[in-house]
């Protein structure tokens, strides 16, 4: 079981991660988009922060929300509707619980995807966030009906996040600002997939083996 | 009158046209929104919000954006609103955005205007 104070542990784990590469994010993103994402990022999580000890002691859905809309308000990118629905989606999963387990984490996935898959429009395939979410979050289902332990199974699905953000380098761009590049974009790996995966890695971290 | 809010990635492209707007319709309450809350490039749900909020009346605002998080901001800002009276519209922004202001300062409604922008993607330059 994980409760809301290690949730908003990882939260700013998440949101250090994000800010240690965000150069990095951002230079994948000046090669086949429009240079910011790293940055939008940072920024976004910073407000996230800055707002994590007021939601001590709220529950899961409240927790979520809270960090889906700053990331909508602060990011100003394309990410910022897309993390943001993403968050807001899976808390709504989660709601009123001040505990979560293994399977409201699937849950909290399946959601998160959805939420991408609804503001983006996107599909697998098209060199988006997607491409490494789903994959990863395939894996983690696998690995939990398996049997395994938590962090087993948040291996599981960083590797295939690792696995899917290699696979974005393979395909062409054809959503967002990077489709309009065509051929030129192949060989690069996404930004958003890239930073989803830096994300599924800081929550990792946070688990013991 | 049908009010206007332009949204775009940069407020520059936004406040472009709304002057090539207003210039045929000057009456018409139209709000330019671009880039994020610090002053770069993106958008900001705060900004086009407020934005609406300025331009809104009973005869409804219609949403018109650029591309990317323009698209996906403002539907996000118009999914929390949930009022009818305020919809977005899929159509190339220049155009589009001008065809509507000046159909509004003619009297046209909101569904009206929606359409007349709509109708300028068909429209050929040459």
């Amino acid at each position: 079981m994980t409760d809301s104070s290690k949730v908003l542990d990882i939260v700013g784990h998440i949101g250090e991660a994000i800010s240690e590469n965000a150069q990095f994010l951002t230079d994948l993103d000046a090669a086949i988009g429009d240079n910011d994402h790293g940055v939008n990022m940072a920024r976004g999580f910073k407000k996230v922060e800055e707002d994590l000890p007021g939601l001590k002691d709220k529950d899961m859905g409240a927790i979520f929300k809270k960090v889906g809309m700053d990331i909508v308000s602060a990011v100003g990118g394309s990410s910022g509707p897309l993390y943001g629905t993403a968050f807001m989606k899976a808390g709504a999963a989660v709601a009123g619980k001040m505990e979560i387990d293994l399977n409201d984490f699937l849950k909290i996935m399946d959601e998160a995807i959805s939420g991408v898959q609804l503001r983006g429009k996107a599909e697998k395939g098209e060199k988006t966030m997607l491409d490494a979410m789903m994959p990863a979050r395939d894996a983690m289902r696998e690995a939990a009906e398996a049997g395994k332990g938590i962090k087993e199974v948040l291996d599981a699905g960083v590797k295939a996040a690792e696995d899917g953000v290699e696979y974005t380098k393979t395909i062409i761009a054809t959503k967002g600002r990077a489709s309009y590049l065509g051929e030129r974009s192949i060989g690069h790996q996404d930004p958003g997939a890239t930073s989803f995966m830096v994300m599924l890695k800081a929550v990792a971290d946070k688990y013991e083996e | 009158m049908v009010g206007f809010v332009l949204v775009s990635h940069s407020q520059k492209v936004a406040e472009g046209v709304r002057e090539l707007g207003l210039m045929m319709a000057p009456d018409v309450p139209v709000e330019a929104t671009g880039g994020t809350d610090d002053g770069g490039l993106g958008t900001s749900y705060e900004k086009i919000s407020a934005a609406i909020d300025r331009v809104y009346s009973e005869d409804g605002v219609l949403v018109m954006v650029d591309m990317g998080s323009s698209c996906m901001t403002t539907e996000m800002v118009i999914e929390d609103r949930g009022d009818p009276k305020i919809i977005m519209v899929d159509c190339p922004f220049v155009e589009g955005s001008v065809a509507a202001i000046v159909s509004s300062s003619c009297g046209s409604s909101l569904q009206e205007a929606k359409a007349v922008a709509e109708e300028a993607r068909e429209e050929k330059k040459f």
